[in-house]
């Protein structure tokens, strides 16, 4: 029997990702990916999948859907969010759990997951993952180009999303403590590659200044609002690369970060490159957030990168037996008593 | 000695500049040196994007060395001979028909011409793909002849339809996909030049040639209803 998960709302803008479409940006195609890698990996390693398995993106509101498989195993992980899973589709009350852990649901529960807090985004992964087929060796979904993840575009009410595994595997239930998703109290920038097409003056006002995330803002750049910066000789450049978290600055002279969707190439100069180990958390920013930026060199960024990764590899031991509370047991029990199956069957084993 | 600036693009990218211009030869080293770069396969490169003007180099740099890449670049370059051109031509249908060219009328009175000089002038040159960029599939042709060079429209359109023929500046492109868009648009192609059922995509490559070849209206809408791309396969050998 075929196992899926069908969805009955899709939440704001949820699409399938991974860690990106590496390798193609010469033929104009955007690595896409997770806009926050860390947190995309905590959601696949609580299910005991492979760090770069693709997951569902969450933003800001969460989808509910219908589990089409015997048993699952999911987890959330990023923004705090709470995750319901009801018995059936017209259940009102049911068993919560929070992100930072796995938990399971059943054929016909529903699973609802609620708005996020904290951040904007949080990751749902599947133990096992989804049956979806790479489109040039990646699941991530960039939508403006209809290419890959789920129908090249985010999820809606009907999608029936194919999981590789029909059935929970005989795990215990998890939870990740103390993942360290605070953001820096700066966002840390290498200037260039083209901060010399900006006076000194308006080099220092961006490095001074405070910027709102404006709600233009999408997974392609993220759009600020704060000081302006003067070009020096027009905002016209002949079109050249754009790495990820560079910031160019169009004729209005606000700031635009660009983003995982980015496009390859493009025409206005960049002032400042947000370093990699930053991205996460501008990822997983909000609209409406303050942001201010702070000089770095390549030597120190390079440095906070390998910090970055080392927490990341980090993560599997962070990874704690789920332990409950009496009220949790309370809750468990009467789930258990009520319904039947391998799934809970598996839950109780947790129960300490 | 080539004249270039190897500038950060933060930490994890480097970009080869040869300057703010359009420019054949320019063109020419960057292609030579994506080419000779991807040859090495150095461990820790992710990916080389050429455009216009520069190469943007991405690497792992807990892998390479920025210092070590710098230096293989400068190595590179130094040894750079006249690139021989490893390209492929290609004759890309276009259909110029007023119905299908919204603007083809107001470039021909910019640029003091009828329509159909317009047409000649743009369909008997050819073009050398600068570089893949903006959108998935979308080659940026050059060089425009000079009789056509126009700056952008002042007020950009919200949407074109995939396949729109498009000039600006020293540059024409035919656009993969519906796209916002502030170029000229003088045809339309019934062949798209983006296909993701393709394993590689992309039908065109930065250093390929390609020749418009116009096609009448009724030729146009027997293509699309074909679907048939007519373009030879990308190679593997980028």
């Amino acid at each position: 029997m075929s196992a899926a998960l069908r969805i009955l709302e899709p939440g704001l803008l949820t699409t399938v990702q991974d860690l990106g479409r590496i390798g193609y940006q010469h033929l104009g195609v955007p690595t896409s990916g997770a806009l926050d890698p860390v947190s995309f990996r905590a959601a696949n390693i609580l299910v005991g999948n492979a760090p770069t398995e693709g997951a569902l993106e969450i933003a800001y509101v969460g989808p509910r859907f219908i589990i089409e498989a015997d048993s699952v195993n999911l987890a959330c992980a990023g923004a705090e969010v709470s995750v319901d899973v009801l018995d059936d589709e017209a259940a009102v009350n049911g068993v919560r759990y929070s992100s930072m852990q796995s938990f399971r649901a059943r054929r016909g529960q529903v699973v609802r997951v609620g708005q996020t807090a904290g951040w904007s985004l949080v990751y749902l992964a599947v133990e096992g993952g989804f049956d979806i087929k790479p489109v040039l060796g990646s699941v991530s979904t960039y939508v403006r180009g209809h290419i890959g993840g789920w129908q090249g575009r985010a999820l809606a009410a009907g999608d029936t999303l194919p999981l590789r595994q029909s059935s929970a595997g005989k795990r215990d239930e998890f939870r990740l403590e103390g993942l360290d998703l605070t953001r820096p109290s700066r966002f840390r920038v290498v200037l260039g590659p083209q901060n010399t097409r900006f006076s000194d003056t308006s080099i220092r006002a961006f490095l001074d200044g405070e910027y709102t995330v404006s709600p233009a803002t999408d997974r392609m750049a993220m759009q600020l609002a704060g000081p302006r910066l003067e070009h020096i000789g027009g905002h016209d450049i002949v079109s050249d690369g754009i790495a990820q978290g560079s910031i160019q600055v169009p004729g209005h002279g606000q700031p635009v970060i660009l983003m995982a969707d980015r496009q390859t190439t493009g025409g206005y100069p960049k002032v400042a490159t947000i370093i990699s180990a930053d991205l996460p958390a501008l990822g997983r920013s909000r609209i409406g957030d303050k942001i201010s930026f702070q000089e770095a060199s390549v030597e120190e960024a390079q440095q906070l990168r390998r910090t970055l990764l080392q927490q990341i590899d980090a993560i599997p031991s962070r990874i704690v037996p789920a332990h409950r509370t009496s009220d949790d047991l309370t809750t468990c029990l009467l789930t258990h008593n009520l319904i039947s199956g391998i799934a809970n069957a598996q839950l109780s084993l947790s129960v300490e | 000695m080539t004249e270039y600036n190897v500038l950060a693009a933060g930490d994890t990218a480097l970009i080869v500049d040869f300057g703010n211009q359009v420019d054949l030869n320019v063109s020419a080293k960057v292609l030579a040196l994506a080419g000779r770069l991807n040859a090495l396969k150095i461990d820790g490169v992710i990916e080389t994007v050429p455009t216009i003007r520069s190469l943007s180099i991405y690497y792992e740099p807990l892998t390479v060395s920025a210092i070590g890449l710098e230096r293989q670049v400068a190595d590179i370059l130094e040894h750079l001979e006249e690139a021989p051109a490893t390209g492929r031509t290609c004759d890309i249908p276009v259909c110029y028909d007023p119905e299908l060219a919204p603007d083809l009328e107001q470039v021909a009175l910019q640029c003091n011409l009828h329509p159909a000089d317009v047409v000649e002038i743009h369909s008997s040159r050819t073009y050398h793909v600068y570089m893949l960029g903006f959108l998935p599939g979308l080659a940026y042709l050059g060089d425009l002849p000079p009789e056509l060079a126009l700056p952008r429209r002042t007020t950009p359109r919200p949407r074109i339809p995939a396949g729109s023929l498009g000039i600006g500046g020293k540059l024409t492109c035919i656009y993969p996909m519906a796209t916002p868009c502030g170029w000229h648009l003088i045809g339309r192609s019934p062949i798209s030049l983006w296909d993701p059922a393709l394993t590689r995509g992309a039908l065109l490559r930065a250093g390929d040639k390609v020749r418009f070849k116009p096609v009448s209206l009724h030729e146009y809408r027997r293509v699309c209803s074909d679907g048939i791309v007519a373009l030879p396969q990308p190679d593997t050998s980028h």
